[in-house]
Parts: structure tokens; C-alpha cells; sequence
């Protein structure tokens, strides 16, 4: 029903008061099923990795732990993952791992995603000379494959979790610099750029209230699906020894130290193997669910 | 042109800004000298069409995307009451009002704000010019941002010139609702919640938040169903009266200028065809393209409506850009581009605007 408003131009009725509880039942109800499987994975990921010196059997083995005597035990009741080289439970190491590749995740998606739509949301509403410099320094960062450039990168510093970071964030953030550029370069022709420009609204404010808001969606779909990708990279830094070392509990490490016995001792390489592929495979299941609900 | 000599605020039009004639195909204004000749100081289809004291004035402004120039050496003015732009989609009118809005730097010829050029406004003079001279979009969806709120859009607009209390602000929110019609507590909503009508209602409360002295009305109800559009008019009508605003009123919509505007400049393919008072103008066209614009309006009951000419043509390139869409079009409309000049009290650039004032027939001319 619509009820006349003073002069007889008719008002809606406002939706209703929602409690909390609607708010999110009705919230579930809208988001895609695909998306949700990949929030609920990536929330038991989070939660495994909040959790590991509660949930690990044996939290010492996360660290720097050594048992000799029961070095690489099969999977059994006591060791579910079986036990690795220097006898530490494979099982815990997963879960203390979840921790260091969240981490890695979330640092390297953080930095390069504020670099990237900082610079971006500058480009796509100035044009200009702006938008033509900070394109060509993208571009000669794009210039190089990314993993040749994380590698480059790790070499030259010390092999740590945050030269991990830091080496993968900066390939990383050119990508979210163009898409965030070409966004806001669109946003920026609408009408209500136009009338915040007629207001006299300074151009910063311009930018940060009206354009960065609105250009970000896309940008949040393209973090979403980018999160496994990083966790394999970084993966990939820690096996080939330039990220995490011994003791950390890292993935990519374990299964580098592992890879070798996989014909006698199987289970040493497959479990930390299993839970990157599962990590990343959450992550891009979240992604491809937002972007499938942007599109509708 | 459309000024005088003696006119100290227009004077310095074509003559003195070669570029304005370089860059421009030589159009309606292209000074003629038996057009300069004609044009007999004090007519008074002159002083409608460029006020005195005009608040915002364009001067042989030409404007360009690259290499493609969409509109051709305009000179209008707007000062108190309202002044019309017609034109059909693609003749370069949406690209004039943003010229106007200074959101874009006309290729050559000025845009002057009171006195002076809008190219050359200081921070101060800018912010005075932002606060005076408001647009209304064509939709209010657009016109607004779609993750704020009512409130949050309209303060915004209060706040960006003065600094404004919490309080304060609700209250001139309110009122400002009010006045546009709308129920204050639609303040809460965001643009999707709400009608198109609405919409354009909030747009209005915004710009008129910051107290302007002009509006550019850019198709403001082109987006709406008709009644509403009936009610957005009566609304813009009320308040230009109140508040004593000067607007430009751009639409294709002759009904519209018919109601709200006194005087109006027709504009095809980038060029003004046509100015004048809108009463002359709708009534007695002297243009064809003015012509087929008012028989293209349907009437109720009446036959379907037959433009006259092949209106789909695209502009001609040379000569006079309607000729290819123009029952009357001859020889000299091929090879020479129409100047404007003066015909019973109104400005219009066409060959043969006689013939078209003295009824004939829209028949085909051989080429």
C-alpha cells in the first residue's frame, strides 16, 4: 500500500523493522549455495586454526617437538595423519599450518589489496596523466611472471613468513590496480559523480565517499577468488625453501620434506598436499559464488 | 550572433576568437556579413533570446570529444525565468548542460559566470559559481548514490559550503523534504527503496539544499511516467517561483518548454536552428526542423502523427546540416550553410525560413 505524502506524492511503506534473526535467515536465503558451501569450508579452515593448540592431540608438535622413537608411524588411532620424520604428529602440524597459510592469506590480500585499489580509484577517476602513470608502473609489474618475480624477490631477503608476504603481495596488487581502474573509471561517468562535482564536493572526498564504494564489489569478488592462489604460491616459495623453515608448521614446507618418502611413507606428503588443495578450493568456491550472485 | 554591438558582456564573440571559426564547419552563426547587417539593435526577439544580465551565458562554444566536435558555436544565456533547449537524443544537449555545470572545458568560445569566464574562476569564485548554478539529472536514480542515504545525500550537500550541526542538519533536511514534497521519513531510504518520482524529488531537495540561484535541468522528467511528470513539473514550477530561480530547462519535449519556458533555442546536430519565443517558435515554426519537430507531437484522438521529411537521415556534413531530412532543401541549402539571421522576431539559421513561415506544402524537392 502506498499512503499520499504531503502534497499527494505518493511514499512506500518503509520495509519492515527486521530482528536479527530474520536479518540473517533472510541473508542465508539470498546468498548462493556455492558461496555459502565455500564460507562455511573456509569458516571450519578459520576455526581449525583459531582452535590448533585446543583441537591438535599433541599442540608441541606444532613447534619444534621431536620424537625419535615413533618417527614415521602410519596413520593410526593415536597419530590420525600419522607421525613424519622426527616423529611429530602430521595431524597437528596440519592444524598449527592452517595458522601460518591464513596468515599469508590474509596479509598478502590485505596489503595488496589496499595498495592496488588505492592507486586504482585514484587512476580510473583522475584520467589523465595520473591514470597514464600509475597504468605503465602496473603494467612493467605485470611485465614479469609472477612467481619469477616472488622468487627474485625471496632470494634477495632473508626466507622468512614475511618475505612470503611482502614477495607475493607485490605481484600481486598491479592486478587489483587495473581492475579497481577500470571500475572506478566507469563509476566515475554516473550522474551522482556529476552532482557531487556540481555540489563543489573537493575531489579526495569525491573519490573516497562516492567512487572507492561503489567500484568495490568486483574487487571483493576478485580477493575472494585470489585467496587460494596465494596459499599455492606461497606454498610453492616455502617448498622450493625461500618462505617458512624448520620448525614453523607450514604446508608447503611439510610437503617439500615429505615429497621424498611419499613411496615408503605416504602420509607424510599427502595430508599438508590435502589441505592446501582444500584451502585453496574453499576460497575459490566463495569467489565463484559472489561473482555468480554480481551477475544476477 | 545573437548580441549587439553595445552589449558590453557579449561583444567579444566571433571576431575576436578566430579558433571559435577554425575549428568549427562554418554553421549558423558563421558571420555573415548581411547577417550582422540585419541584426537591428533593440529587436526584441533579440533581447529574449540573450537576457541582459544574464547569469550564465555561452558564448561560440564549441565542443569536442577528440576529433568529433557536437556542438557547434552556441550562444545562449539564462538568467532569471526559464529558457528552453530542444533537441532530439545525439544533438549534443546533455554534452552543452555538462559544459554549462563546468564539468567540461568547452573547445573554444567562453561559458561566463556573471562576468566572468568559468576557465578562469579562482577557488572562491569556483565554489560561489558550484553554489549558485545547481543541476537536476534525468534520473534521479543516477543522480543520486546508491549506497547513501537520503539524509546522508542531502547533508552532504549541506555541509560541503558550510559547517552545519547535527541538529541543524536534520531539521534543514526535513524542511527540504517538505518542500519537495516528500515525507520526511523517507530520509532513512536509499535510492533503490524509493520511486522514480521520489527520486527526482530527493535530487531536487539536494540541489536546492546549497540555495542556488539557477538550475540546469537536463530532461528532468524525461525517466518518469507521465503523471509524475505532470507532478515533478508543477513542483519545479513552484519552486523557480519561490525561490525566485533562473533555469534551463534541456528536453525533447515540446510540451514541456510550452509550460516553462518563455524563451527557447531549438538545437540540431549540435547547431541552434532556431531561437525565439517559445509562443512563436510552437506555433509559427520557422524552421523545417522546428516544423517537424512540433507535428511529430501526437495528439489525442487525433491521426498518428507524419513528420514531415525523412527524418532518420543523419546530419549532412556540408551545407546545411538538415538538408538530407528537409521537404524544402534545394541547391543553395547543399552547397551553403545556413547563417542565422533575423525573421519575423526570431532568430533562425535556414535558407528558406520564409517559405516555411508562409505554409508550404511539405512536398519533396528534387536535389
Amino acid at each position: 500500500m502506498t499512503a499520499p505524502g504531503p502534497s499527494g506524492a505518493p511514499v512506500a511503506p518503509l520495509p519492515l523493522r527486521r530482528t536479527a534473526l530474520s536479518r540473517l535467515v533472510g541473508g542465508l536465503a539470498g546468498v548462493d549455495r556455492l558461496a555459502l558451501a565455500g564460507a562455511v569450508l573456509l569458516g571450519l579452515i578459520v576455526l581449525a586454526a583459531l582452535l590448533a593448540p585446543w583441537i591438535a592431540p599433541y599442540p608441541d608438535d606444532g613447534g619444534s617437538a621431536t620424537h625419535p622413537l615413533e618417527a614415521l608411524l602410519p596413520p593410526s588411532g593415536a597419530h590420525w595423519f600419522g607421525t613424519d620424520q622426527v616423529g611429530r604428529d602430521v595431524l597437528s602440524r596440519v592444524l598449527y599450518g592452517a595458522r601460518t597459510s591464513l596468515v599469508i592469506a590474509v596479509a598478502v590480500l590485505a596489503l595488496s589489496g589496499i595498495v592496488g585499489v588505492v592507486l586504482g580509484v585514484v587512476a580510473g577517476y583522475a584520467g589523465g596523466w595520473e591514470r597514464d602513470v600509475i597504468m605503465r608502473v602496473t603494467d612493467v609489474f605485470l611485465a614479469f611472471p609472477a612467481l619469477l618475480l616472488s622468487l627474485a624477490l625471496a632470494v634477495v631477503l632473508q626466507p622468512s613468513v614475511t618475505t612470503v608476504i611482502v614477495a607475493i603481495a607485490v605481484t600481486w596488487w598491479p592486478w587489483y590496480a587495473r581492475l579497481t581502474a577500470s571500475v572506478a573509471a566507469s563509476v566515475s561517468t554516473r550522474g551522482f559523480v556529476d552532482s557531487a562535482c556540481c555540489l563543489g564536493v573537493p575531489a579526495p572526498l569525491i573519490v573516497f565517499r562516492h567512487v572507492l564504494p561503489n567500484s568495490l564489489t568486483p574487487v571483493l569478488v576478485q580477493l575472494s577468488l585470489d585467496g587460494g592462489g596465494v596459499i599455492l604460491t606461497a606454498a610453492a616459495l616455502s617448498y622450493l625453501g625461500l618462505g617458512a623453515h624448520e620448525p614453523t608448521a607450514e604446508w608447503g614446507l611439510m610437503v617439500q620434506q615429505g615429497q621424498s618418502l611419499f613411496t615408503t611413507d605416504w602420509w607424510v606428503v599427502t595430508f599438508p598436499g590435502l589441505a592446501i588443495l582444500v584451502t585453496a578450493f574453499a576460497f575459490n568456491v566463495l569467489g565463484e559464488g559472489l561473482r555468480a550472485r554480481l551477475a544476477r | 550572433m545573437t548580441e549587439r554591438p553595445g552589449d558590453d558582456l557579449s561583444s567579444p564573440l566571433v571576431p575576436s576568437d578566430p579558433t571559435a571559426r577554425a575549428t568549427t564547419a562554418p554553421g549558423p552563426a558563421a558571420s555573415d556579413p548581411t547577417a550582422a547587417d540585419e541584426t537591428v539593435p533593440g529587436t526584441a526577439a533579440v533581447d529574449a533570446a540573450v537576457p541582459r544580465g544574464a547569469m550564465l551565458r555561452a558564448d561560440g562554444v564549441t565542443l569536442a570529444y577528440g576529433s568529433t566536435v557536437v556542438v557547434h558555436d552556441v550562444a545562449l544565456a539564462v538568467g532569471d525565468g526559464g529558457v528552453g533547449l530542444i533537441g532530439e537524443s545525439g544533438s549534443g544537449k546533455t554534452t552543452l548542460a555538462r559544459a554549462l555545470l563546468g564539468l567540461l572545458r568547452p573547445h573554444s568560445g567562453t561559458i561566463r559566470y556573471g562576468s566572468r569566464d568559468l576557465g578562469s574562476l579562482d577557488r572562491k569564485g569556483r565554489a560561489e559559481f558550484r553554489r549558485a548554478v545547481q543541476p537536476v539529472f534525468q534520473d534521479g536514480s543516477e543522480a543520486l548514490d546508491p549506497r547513501m542515504t537520503v539524509e546522508a545525500s542531502i547533508s552532504e550537500a549541506l555541509t560541503t559550503h558550510h559547517r552545519m550541526d547535527r541538529a541543524a542538519r536534520r531539521a534543514r533536511v526535513t524542511s527540504l523534504l517538505e518542500d519537495v514534497g516528500l515525507d520526511p521519513a523517507v530520509a532513512v531510504r536509499k535510492p533503490h527503496q524509493m520511486s522514480g518520482g521520489q527520486r527526482q524529488r530527493v535530487a531536487i531537495a539536494r540541489a536546492l539544499a546549497v540555495e542556488p540561484r539557477l538550475l540546469v535541468l537536463d530532461e528532468p522528467t524525461s525517466a518518469l511516467d507521465v503523471t509524475v511528470q505532470a507532478r515533478i513539473l508543477d513542483l519545479l514550477e513552484r519552486l523557480a517561483a519561490e525561490h525566485g530561480l533562473g533555469y534551463l530547462l534541456i528536453t525533447h519535449n515540446l510540451g514541456v518548454v510550452d509550460r516553462l519556458c518563455d524563451t527557447s533555442h531549438v538545437l540540431f546536430a549540435g547547431r541552434v536552428v532556431e531561437s525565439g519565443s517559445t509562443r512563436d517558435l510552437l506555433t509559427r515554426p520557422a524552421h523545417p526542423y522546428t516544423l517537424a519537430l512540433r507535428d511529430a507531437v501526437p495528439r489525442l484522438g487525433g491521426k498518428p502523427p507524419r513528420p514531415s521529411g525523412r527524418t532518420e537521415a543523419a546530419p549532412a556534413a556540408s551545407g546545411c546540416p538538415f538538408r538530407l531530412r528537409c521537404p524544402l532543401a534545394t541547391d543553395v541549402c547543399r552547397d551553403q550553410p545556413p547563417a542565422a539571421r533575423e525573421v519575423e522576431g526570431r532568430r533562425v539559421a535556414c535558407h528558406r525560413a520564409e517559405e516555411v513561415l508562409a505554409g508550404v506544402p511539405n512536398r519533396p524537392v528534387s536535389r
